[in-house]
C-alpha cells in the first residue's frame, strides 16, 4: 500500500505546523539566545526592544509561574537561562509581538552584558576535569584483563566521529491557543506529545489535564523532535497563558540550527585482541560522548552506545565504558540510531585497524566473528533467531562480492587518478526502548454507526509511514476498504501517557495496541452477526459478512448499524506493553530488546585522487525485514536511512569553533546529500526469514537500522585512499569530507 | 501597485515590493503548499514557477520564492503547487511521485513536484538527465532520492511524445497542467509589465541580497533591476561577448554561441548553484557580491572580463574585472553606480578554457577552492595564459604572476612545477568552514594541475605532475 498521505503531500494539501490557519489576534514569538557559550549574565536591557513596533511582551524566567525547568531525564535544563548561560544558542527570553519580523528586529535591540567564563567543547577535556552528565557506565562480559594473554594480536587505537544536524526540512515550531478555565491546546511539531504536555504543565504550573497537545504530522523528525520540540511548545504555551492570546512560533532555520542539539559526536579509545585465525577474543572500548551543556537524552543515548558496542560480532570478553561529557555546546539529543551508530563505528574502526595491521581484509575478520544463535552479548541478552550469517552469506552470493572485489582490484591496477574502494557493513540492532518502562502504547478506535472508523494511537507520523501501517491493521482486521478508515492526529486527550515515537518502535508498540483494540471490536461484531447466522463461522471480508465462507446478505454497514441498535459498544481502547523484556541497571544485565534486526551491505566507491572528491558507485544490501507488512514503505526507510548514514559519514560536517560558535550554521555551510551525491545504485534484497512474534505482523522495525549501513561508505573511501597511498597512517575520523580525503591521499608517511 | 497572476487569479497588491514572494504566497494568499525550509535558496521547498510573456508565449522557469522580491513577480504568472492541481486527478508529476513513493514526510514534496511540472512545461526532447537536473535544487531528507529518481524516469517517459508545436495544449490534454494555462498568455498581455523603481539599493534576482540581509530588506526601498529591458540581453561582437547585467546564469548556460565555443560550458555552469537559483541569479549580482569564491567571477577573470559601471545620471566607465576588487567585499564602485554591462573574451580556436571547483558536495555548494584557466599555445610554447582562483584570499584572485610566468614558456612538466611554486606565493587562504589553510593550498595546487591534465592530456600524465 502506498503511503496514505502521498496524495495530499503531492497536492500541497497536507497540513504541517506552520500551515495551521492562524486565528485572529495570533501573536508570534521568537526566542532570544545567548551569543557566548559560557558566561554570567551581568545585566541586560530590554527597554528599547519592548518599545519596538509591534512588541507585546518579552518573557523571561521571572514570568514562569511553575518550574523554570524542562530537563526530561535529569532536571538540569532551565527553559530560560537565569544567571548563567552554558552554550551559545541558550534561550534567555521570548520575544512576543504582532509579527515575526517585528520580533526579529526587536531582538537586535536587546543588550546583554556577559562576564565570560572558560569554554570547553572537547569531551575528553571535560572528562579529565570530571564534568560528567551522569557517572560513567560499563558493560562487561568475560574478563578482558585475563583474555589479552590468549590473543596473538593486540591492536589499539582511537576513533572519532562527528555529530549530525537533523535537518528535518520543517523546522521546530508550536502554536498555542488558550481555552477556557486556564486550559490550552498546543499544536506541536513533536515526536513526543506527552513529553511536551508534561513540561507545559510543569512550567505553567497547571495540571496535565489542562494541556492538550495535538500533532498532525511532522515534516521530518529523525529524533530531533523527540525531546527538543519541547522548549518551543512550552514557550508559546507560557506566552499564551500569560497574555491570553494565541501565540505561534515557526523557527527560522538558522535559529533552529544554532539553538538545538544534534547527534552526539563521540571519541573512543579501543583495544582489540585476536587469535591467529582472526577470532576476536577481547575488546575494550572507552567512549567519550559529547553531551553538550545539559542532559537532554544523553544518558539514554550513551546507554545504547554501550548496547551496540560490539555491533554484529560475538566477542567473549568485552569491557565497554562510556562517559557522558558536559561541554559548552547545545545539549545533543536523539538522532536515528540513538548512540548505536557511534558504538558500531568504534568497533568497525578497531576491526579495520586490526585488518590493516595484520594485512588481511576487514571482511575476513568481520565474517569470522558474526553473532550466532545462542550467543550472549555484553549486556546478558542471549540472541535467538539470529540472521547475521544468513544475511552476510546471502549478500555475498546474491551480489557476487568475489567478482566485484576482483573488478575493483583490476581497476585499481590500471588507474592512477581514480581508485575504487570496497567495504562490507553488517548490522545488528536491538529493538525496544532500552528504558523498559517506555515500551507500552495505546490505541483508541471508534466505529461510527455509518460504518466509518476513526483511529487514534500514540504514534506520530513523520514520513516513516506509521499511519499507513496503522490503517493496514484496521483494514485487514475488519475486512473493510481504506476509505472507511481515518487515522487521526496524535492527541493527548485521546491517547494519554504515550512514549515518544522513537526507537524504531512506533509501529510495533502502537500497532500491537491497535490490533488488540480491533480484535476486541471484531469479536463483539462477530457476536452480533452470529445472532443472525447461528453456529456459523463468521468472517468479515470486502465489507461483507461471511458465514461459513459464504457471502451473506449483511454488509459491514448493516452489521455496524445492527450492533449500534443492539447497544453494543463500538469504541475500544487497548493497551499494549512489550512482554519478555527486562533490564537491571545495577548489574548491567538483562534482556532489554524484544528482538534484533540484521543485515549486510556492500559499498563500492570511486575516489578522484587528484581532487579528493568521491562518488558512491553502489550499495548492495540484504536486509532482514522479517515479513514486511509494507515493502514499499520499508524499502523507502532503507534507502533514506542509508543515505542519511552516508551523509553523516561523508559530507555532513558540524563545525563548532573553540568559542562554541556553530560555524556550519546554515544550509549553505552544512551540506546534506543532494540528488547527485547519493549512491548511483542501491539494491535491496529482502532476506527470507520468519520475522518475530513481537514485531507487528512479524514485520520488523525498520526506522533506525539502515542508517548504520552508511558506516560502510566511510570505510570504502578509506580502502580507496589506501589503494592510492598505501603507506599512509590514516586516522579514523568521520566524516570523510573531500578535505580529509585529499589530505590523506597526499599524506607523507 | 504590483500586478501578476497567481495561479488562476489576478493579484493587485500594494504590499511592499521588497516582500518575498514566499511570504506573500503563504501569509497573504494563504497558499500553504509552498513551504519554508531555509529561506536562503538551499532547499527548494519554496520552489514556484514563474512564467514570463515573451513574443506571445509564456516561458516558465522554476525559482526559489524565498529569495524573490514581490516586485519581480510584476506582470508574471506565478504558479504554486495549488496552481498545478487538476480538479479530479493528480497531474502527471504528482502521479509519478505517488507511484514511485517519492514522498515520505512530504514537506519537500510540493517543491519537487513544482520543479517537475516546470520540467514538463519547458522541456524539449526530455531526457532523464534533464529531468534530474530540474530537481537539482530540491533537498529531501527522508527518501534518499532513489524513489524520486524513479519518479523522474517515469515522468520523462510520459513526456516522450510531447508535441513541441502546441506544447500547452498537449500538456493540458495529457493531464500535466490544468486547463487555465491556455488562457495565461492572453491574460498576461493585459497586465502592464514594467515596474518602475528608483530605490537606493540595487537588487537583481535577489539570490544574494535576500540571503545576506533578509531582515533589513523588508523595510528598504530597492531598485529592481531584474526585468529592466535595458539591462537584459546577450550579444556578441567578434570574439567579445557582451552581457547586460541582469542576464541570468541559465541564460548563459543555454546560449548556443557559448555552448559551441567552449567545450563543457554547460557542465561548468552546472557546478554553479542549482537550477532554480541559476534561473534568477544574475551575473552582475555574482560579481557585485564580491565573494572571494564567486564562481562566475572566477570564470570571467580568466576570460579578460571588463565591467561597465553606470551611475544614476547615466555616466559610464569601464573597469577591468581583475582590478575591480580592492579588498574583502570592497570594490572600485561608487554607491550610485551599478554594473550595467559585462564584456568578456570568448576563447577562440587554439585557446583552451577550463574551470574547476571542489566543495564538500559537488553540486549546490560553495567552493572550497575554484579555479579557471585560459591557455593558448603555439606548437609547444605557451603564448597566452590567464588564471584565476577563488577561496585562497580576500578577493577572487587573478593569478597575475603565475600567468605571466607561463607565457613564453615551453609546455612541459618542469614549467608546470615551477609555475606551481609561484602559484603558492600568490595564495593567502585562511581556515574557515570550507577548509583549513593547508587544505586550500593543497587543493589550489591540485586544481592548478588539473587544468593542465585536462587541457593537455596528450602532454601530461598525473604521475608526472604530482
Amino acid at each position: 500500500m502506498i503511503n496514505i498521505d502521498a496524495h495530499n503531500h503531492v497536492k500541497g494539501k497536507s497540513i504541517y505546523l506552520d500551515d495551521i490557519r492562524e486565528i485572529q489576534g495570533t501573536l508570534y514569538a521568537v526566542p532570544f539566545d545567548a551569543t557566548v557559550a559560557h558566561a554570567k549574565i551581568k545585566k541586560w536591557d530590554v527597554e528599547k526592544a519592548l518599545h519596538h513596533k509591534g512588541i507585546v511582551a518579552i518573557l523571561t524566567a521571572k514570568d514562569v509561574p511553575g518550574l523554570n525547568q524542562i530537563g526530561g531525564i535529569i532536571p538540569d535544563e532551565p527553559l530560560f537561562a537565569e544567571d548563567e548561560v552554558h552554550f551559545r544558542g541558550q534561550v534567555i527570553a521570548l520575544i512576543v509581538g504582532k509579527s515575526e519580523h517585528d520580533c526579529r528586529m526587536a531582538a537586535k535591540l536587546i543588550q546583554v552584558d556577559y562576564e565570560e567564563l572558560p569554554v570547553i567543547v572537547d569531551p575528553r577535556e571535560v572528562q579529565a576535569l570530571g564534568k560528567l552528565i551522569i557517572p560513567p557506565r560499563s558493560f562487561k562480559l568475560g574478563n578482558t584483563a585475563e583474555a589479552w594473554a590468549q590473543c596473538d594480536h593486540i591492536i589499539e587505537g582511537r576513533s572519532d566521529v562527528n555529530g549530525q544536524e537533523h535537518l528535518y526540512i520543517e523546522t521546530q515550531g508550536a502554536y498555542a491557543r488558550p481555552k477556557e478555565d486556564g486550559s490550552l491546546i498546543i499544536s506541536s511539531s513533536t515526536q513526543g506529545p506527552t513529553a511536551v504536555q508534561r513540561m507545559v504543565a510543569q512550567v505553567l504550573n497547571i495540571p496535565m489535564h489542562k494541556v492538550e497537545i495535538d500533532t498532525v504530522r511532522l515534516g521530518g523528525g529523525f529524533g530531533g523532535k523527540e525531546d527538543q520540540a519541547t522548549p518551543w511548545a512550552v514557550m508559546v504555551a507560557l506566552a499564551a497563558q500569560q497574555l491570553q492570546k494565541p501565540v505561534k512560533m515557526a523557527m527560522h532555520r538558522m535559529d533552529d540550527m544554532r539553538m538545538t542539539g544534534k547527534r552526539h559526536p563521540y571519541s573512543a579509545d579501543f583495544k582489540i585482541g585476536l587469535t591467529k585465525d582472526l577470532k576476536i577474543v577481547a575488546y575494550e572500548v572507552t567512549h567519550y560522548q559529547n553531551a553538550g551543556a545539559a542532559a537532554d537524552l544523553s544518558p539514554a543515548v550513551m546507554e545504547r552506545t554501550l548496547f551496540h558496542s560490539t555491533n554484529s560480532y560475538f566477542i567473549p570478553n568485552v569491557m565497554a565504558t562510556a562517559y557522558s561529557c558536559k561541554t559548552n555546546l547545545p545539549p545533543n539529543t536523539a538522532f536515528r540510531g540513538f548512540g548505536g551508530p557511534q558504538g558500531k563505528f568504534a568497533i568497525e574502526a578497531a576491526i579495520v585497524k586490526a585488518a590493516e595491521t595484520l594485512g588481511v581484509s576487514p571482511a575476513e575478520i568481520q565474517k569470522a566473528n558474526l553473532v550466532k544463535e545462542g550467543d550472549e552479548l555484553s549486556y546478558g541478552q542471549i540472541l535467538t533467531l539470529v540472521e547475521a550469517t544468513n544475511a552476510w552469506e546471502t549478500c555475498m552470493t546474491k551480489y557476487d562480492y568475489a567478482g566485484q572485489k576482483k573488478r575493483v582490484e583490476t581497476f585499481n591496477m590500471k588507474n592512477t587518478r581514480f581508485k575504487k574502494g570496497l567495504a562490507i557493513q553488517p548490522i545488528c540492532f536491538g529493538i525496544s526502548f532500552t528504558n523498559t518502562m517506555m515500551n507500552h502504547a495505546r490505541a483508541l478506535v471508534h466505529i461510527y454507526h455509518d460504518g466509518s472508523v476513526v483511529v487514534s494511537t500514540g504514534a506520530v507520523e513523520m514520513g516513516q509511514g506509521v499511519n499507513t501501517k496503522m490503517l493496514q491493521i484496521v483494514v485487514e482486521t475488519f475486512g473493510i476498504k481504506a476509505d472507511k478508515v481515518r487515522i487521526e492526529s496524535t492527541n493527548t486527550l485521546r491517547v494519554a501517557n504515550t512514549s515518544p515515537t522513537a526507537a524504531s518502535a512506533g509501529a510495533d508498540l502502537n500497532g500491537k495496541a491497535l490490533q488488540m483494540a480491533c480484535h476486541a471490536l471484531l469479536e463483539r461484531l462477530k457476536a452480533v452477526a452470529q445472532k443472525e447466522y447461528t453456529d456459523q463461522i463468521i468472517e468479515l471480508k470486502e465489507e461483507w459478512v461471511y458465514a461459513n465462507e459464504i457471502k451473506t446478505e449483511m454488509t459491514w454497514k448493516d452489521l455496524i448499524l445492527r450492533a449500534f441498535t443492539q447497544r453494543v459498544a463500538l469504541s475500544e481502547n487497548a493497551h499494549y506493553a512489550t512482554p519478555t523484556i527486562h533490564y537491571d541497571k545495577t548489574k548491567e544485565k538483562g534482556h532489554p530488546f524484544a528482538y534484533h534486526v540484521y543485515g549486510t551491505s556492500i559499498h563500492e566507491v570511486t575516489v578522484d585522487c587528484l581532487k579528493g572528491t568521491y562518488e558512491v558507485d553502489s550499495v548492495n544490501i540484504v536486509h532482514d525485514f522479517g515479513k514486511s507488512m509494507n515493502p514499499t514503505i520499508d524499502n523507502g526507510q532503507i534507502e533514506g536511512g542509508l543515505v542519511q548514514g552516508i551523509g553523516w559519514m561523508t559530507l555532513e560536517e558540524i563545525i563548532y569553533n573553540e568559542q562554541g560558535r556553530l560555524v556550519s550554521n546554515a544550509l549553505s555551510t552544512y551540506k546534506v546529500p543532494d540528488i547527485y551525491s547519493v549512491p548511483k545504485v542501491i539494491n535491496i534484497k529482502h532476506l527470507e526469514t520468519e520475522g518475530h512474534e513481537l514485531a507487528i505482523k512479524k514485520s520488523k522495525a525498520v526506522g533506525e537500522p539502515p542508517l548504520m549501513y552508511g558506516i560502510g561508505t566511510y570505510f570504502a573511501i578509506r580502502d580507496a585512499v589506501k589503494a592510492f597511498n598505501p603507506k599512509a597512517n590514516l586516522a579514523v575520523n568521520a566524516p570523510y569530507t573531500p578535505e580529509k580525503v585529499l589530505m590523506d591521499l597526499y599524506q607523507k608517511s | 501597485m504590483i500586478q501578476f497572476l497567481l495561479n488562476q487569479r489576478l493579484i493587485s497588491t500594494n504590499k511592499a515590493a521588497s516582500t518575498t514572494l514566499l511570504d506573500f504566497i503563504r501569509y497573504e494568499e494563504n497558499l500553504r503548499g509552498t513551504k519554508i525550509g531555509c529561506r536562503e535558496g538551499d532547499c527548494g521547498a519554496c520552489t514556484v514557477l514563474i512564467g514570463s510573456l515573451k513574443a506571445g508565449k509564456v516561458e516558465y522557469i522554476s525559482a526559489t520564492s524565498c529569495l524573490t522580491p514581490l516586485a519581480n513577480a510584476q506582470g508574471k504568472h506565478i504558479v504554486t503547487v495549488e496552481g498545478t492541481n487538476l480538479p479530479d486527478t493528480l497531474n502527471q508529476a504528482q502521479q509519478a511521485m505517488v507511484d514511485c513513493s517519492g514522498t515520505q514526510c512530504g514537506f519537500c514534496t510540493p517543491g519537487f513536484v513544482n520543479s517537475m511540472s516546470g520540467f514538463a512545461l519547458t522541456c524539449e526532447d526530455a531526457t532523464v538527465e534533464k529531468a534530474i537536473s530540474a530537481i537539482d535544487g530540491n533537498i529531501c531528507r527522508c527518501t534518499g532520492y532513489k524513489s524520486i529518481e524513479r519518479a523522474a524516469v517515469k515522468l520523462t517517459e510520459k513526456l516522450e511524445t510531447k508535441d513541441q508545436k502546441n506544447p500547452l495544449e498537449w500538456l493540458v490534454a495529457h493531464a500535466f497542467i490544468p486547463e487555465y494555462f491556455l488562457q495565461i498568455p492572453d491574460r498576461l498581455a493585459q497586465i502592464q509589465t514594467a515596474y518602475a523603481t528608483t530605490g537606493a539599493v540595487a537588487v537583481g534576482g535577489g539570490t544574494d541580497l535576500y540571503v545576506q540581509k533578509h531582515d533589513q530588506l523588508h523595510e528598504m526601498d530597492l531598485d529592481y533591476l531584474f526585468d529592466k529591458k535595458e539591462l537584459n540581453g546577450i550579444t556578441f561582437s567578434g570574439n567579445t561577448c557582451i552581457l547586460k547585467s541582469s542576464v541570468t546564469v541559465t541564460e548563459l548556460m543555454e546560449n548556443e554561441t557559448l555552448l559551441q565555443a567552449i567545450p563543457n560550458w554547460y557542465h561548468y555552469l552546472k557546478l554553479l548553484s542549482s537550477t532554480p537559483i541559476r534561473n534568477i541569479a544574475t551575473i552582475a549580482g555574482n560579481i557585485a557580491n564580491g565573494s572571494p569564491i564567486g564562481d562566475f567571477t572566477i570564470i570571467l577573470l580568466a576570460m579578460k572580463a571588463q565591467l561597465i559601471l553606470t551611475n544614476k545620471t547615466n555616466n559610464s566607465r569601464q573597469v577591468a574585472l581583475k582590478d575591480f576588487y580592492l579588498g574583502y567585499k570592497t570594490f572600485d564602485k561608487k554607491t550610485d553606480e551599478i554594473i550595467s554591462q559585462i564584456e568578456f573574451e570568448v576563447p577562440n580556436h587554439g585557446t583552451r578554457f577550463h574551470f574547476e571547483k571542489v566543495c564538500k558536495r559537488q553540486y549546490l555548494d560553495i567552493a572550497s577552492v575554484n579555479s579557471a584557466a585560459t591557455i593558448a599555445t603555439n606548437g609547444n610554447t605557451i603564448t597566452e595564459a590567464r588564471l584565476s582562483m577563488g577561496g585562497v584570499g580576500p578577493i577572487p584572485k587573478y593569478l597575475a604572476e603565475t600567468a605571466q610566468f607561463l607565457v613564453g614558456k615551453e609546455l612541459n612538466t618542469a614549467t608546470v612545477k615551477e609555475a606551481e611554486t609561484i602559484l603558492q606565493t600568490e595564495l593567502s587562504p585562511i581556515s574557515d568552514a570550507r577548509g583549513t589553510e593547508a587544505y586550500k593550498r593543497l587543493l589550489g595546487r591540485q586544481l592548478f594541475l588539473a587544468h593542465f591534465l585536462t587541457l593537455f592530456p596528450e602532454t601530461f600524465t598525473m604521475e608526472d605532475l604530482i
